[in-house]
């Protein structure tokens, strides 16, 4: 059992309140999933050549007291690269001008505990272990703006809980994915990807679905037939919730194993994997409240 | 606790302040020596097991969405859900009348033994799923494996249904309006008697709708399965 949350807001007042309503959201699906959480935030674009980089800090030796201005200092000299860095205890936003490939090479050559959680112009992501009352407070995730986000509380059924097999998965840019429910082939897909060069960090399930969707887009397939190839290529129980720059998208696999739950209004679409996680947004009782199909798609732009 | 005793045989209960299990304890213990035979729930918020295992003739009219197992195993009580309810609404019902005014998750019903489940709206997957005697109208469309191994009792679909409706039926009927995606294994269209008619007429009268029965249906077993057949071959 997992939970999962998305929040795309629809107008400027609400993305400046994106934050605080997903975190009750998050923590609505804390029996769903009590041992770790996570989100994924889509922001303002960077320029074009500027990237936004997540990384977390809680599997080095200092942990939350990791040095990243020290990090920038490394990476000013060794690469001659400005890098702004914005750190909140075990995790940092490094925003770099240029050459987000030669950062990412100089830390895991240099700091292989460092884990990086996410690149692109527009994501910010933040994942742990601890409740999702525990990760929102350790990470200030009420105070987040953007306009949509992806959320997941996990309880382990497919690999250990450790913060790097927490939800949402990331690959490539600008992409991520959350997932509840278990794959009977990931080693399959596994197997397909590594002799497309794709390199894989955990054992989790879900990277495996992740980087093959990411894989399709990257490919040159649009969102929609990217999904449609997950629907052929994967196999076990799901509903996944996706993040772009500027969608989201849901799929459910073919025997609904997983719960979805809808609610739209003017001001945002807001999933859940149960009601009890939206209930508390504003105007809820006029919201249109709908369960999402197996084998649809539903993409949302932001 | 927040109760609010508008008459003496009626009783509110704002999930929103109180504890579910409060308003279960009441309605399983309370019910047996007081009057109250009517009580409302404010803010159920998707709450699951709300109102579950009732075995008293009273009604409780919930007043938003209901989570998972709502009405469960409910005997001669009438509970009203005024919004949708998750997975498992009136499952293993004996008697009595579940109402969703909205639409049901999946599971609906299942394995119910007797009562009356409607749903105003749609049904989600293995809507009836080994049902065991109990009546089940749905005004909008099932999702898929509605009726699956369904034993006895009537379920009607006044909309569609998805894939493999009625699959391994045995005794239970099924009498649906709309399209059929597929049906399962063993279900069988069949001829509508005037017993047919008159038995589906009485349960859309029950469930407040009025659909021309002569439009529905008639989905049964072939029983073909009743009986092991060692050259089947496992296909079906």
């Amino acid at each position: 059992m997992c939970g999962i949350v998305g929040l795309l807001v629809k107008t400027p007042a609400l993305r400046e309140r994106l934050g605080s309503l997903m975190v009750p959201m998050l923590i609505g699906m804390t029996e769903r999933g009590p041992d770790s959480a996570g989100l994924a935030v889509f922001g303002t674009p960077t320029t074009d050549a500027q990237r936004r980089i997540s990384v977390y800090s809680g599997l080095t030796e200092d942990g939350a007291d990791f040095n990243w201005l020290g990090l920038a200092h490394e990476l000013h000299e060794h690469l001659d690269l400005r890098v702004d860095v914005r750190p909140k205890g075990n995790h940092a936003v490094l925003t770099v001008g240029s050459a987000p490939e030669a950062v990412k090479r100089y830390i895991r050559e240099h700091h292989p505990k460092l884990h990086i959680l996410s690149t692109g112009r527009s994501i910010d992501l933040y994942k742990d272990i601890g409740t999702p009352a525990q990760v929102a407070e350790r990470y200030g995730f009420e105070h987040l703006t953007g306009s949509h986000l992806v959320g997941h509380t996990r309880m382990a059924t497919e690999s250990a809980v450790t913060p790097d097999r927490a939800h949402p998965f990331t690959a490539g840019e600008d992409f991520c994915l959350v997932h509840n429910g278990s794959l009977s082939n990931p080693n399959g897909v596994r197997r397909k990807l590594e002799p497309e060069g794709i390199r894989f960090e955990t054992d989790n399930d879900t990277e495996a679905a992740c980087r093959f969707l990411e894989w399709r887009l990257r490919e040159g397939d649009e969102l929609e037939a990217a999904l449609q190839k997950g629907f052929e290529e994967l196999d076990g129980f799901f509903t996944f919730l996706m993040g772009t720059p500027d969608k989201l998208a849901l799929i459910r696999d073919p025997f609904a194993c997983k719960p979805a739950v809808v609610a739209e209004n003017d001001g945002y679409v807001a999933i859940a994997s149960e009601f009890r996680s939206l209930a508390h947004l504003p105007d809820i009782k006029n919201a249109k409240v709908f369960e999402p199909a197996p084998e649809e798609m539903y993409v949302w732009n932001a | 606790m927040e109760r609010v005793s508008t008459q003496m045989t009626a009783m509110e209960f704002d999930l929103a302040k109180t504890p579910l299990r409060d308003l279960n304890q009441f309605l399983h213990r309370e019910l047996d020596v007081g009057d109250t035979r009517h009580v409302d729930v404010v803010n159920p918020d998707g709450a699951h097991n709300i109102a579950v295992g009732l075995d008293a003739p009273i009604t409780v009219e919930v007043h938003g969405h209901a989570g998972y197992y709502a009405a469960g195993m409910n005997q001669h009580a009438t509970v009203v859900i005024h919004g949708s309810a998750g997975t498992g609404v009136a499952e293993n019902m004996m008697s009595g009348r579940v109402h969703v005014k909205g639409f049901a998750s999946n599971g609906a019903g299942a394995t119910a033994h007797g009562g009356l489940l409607v749903i105003d709206g749609d049904a989600g997957l293995r809507c009836g799923i080994s049902l065991k005697g109990a009546d089940i109208v749905v005004g909008g469309s099932v999702g898929s494996f509605s009726g699956f191994m369904a034993q006895a009792g009537r379920m009607v679909i006044c909309g569609d249904a998805g894939d493999a409706l009625g699959d391994s039926l045995y005794e239970a009927v099924i009498y649906i309006q709309g399209e059929v995606k597929s049906l399962g294994a063993d279900a069988q269209f069949e001829p509508m008697t005037d017993a047919d008619l008159g038995a589906l007429g009485e349960l859309l009268r029950q469930a407040g709708l009025d659909h021309d029965p002569a439009a529905f249906k008639r989905i049964a077993s072939a029983r073909t399965l009743y009986h092991w057949n060692a050259d089947a071959n496992q296909e079906y």
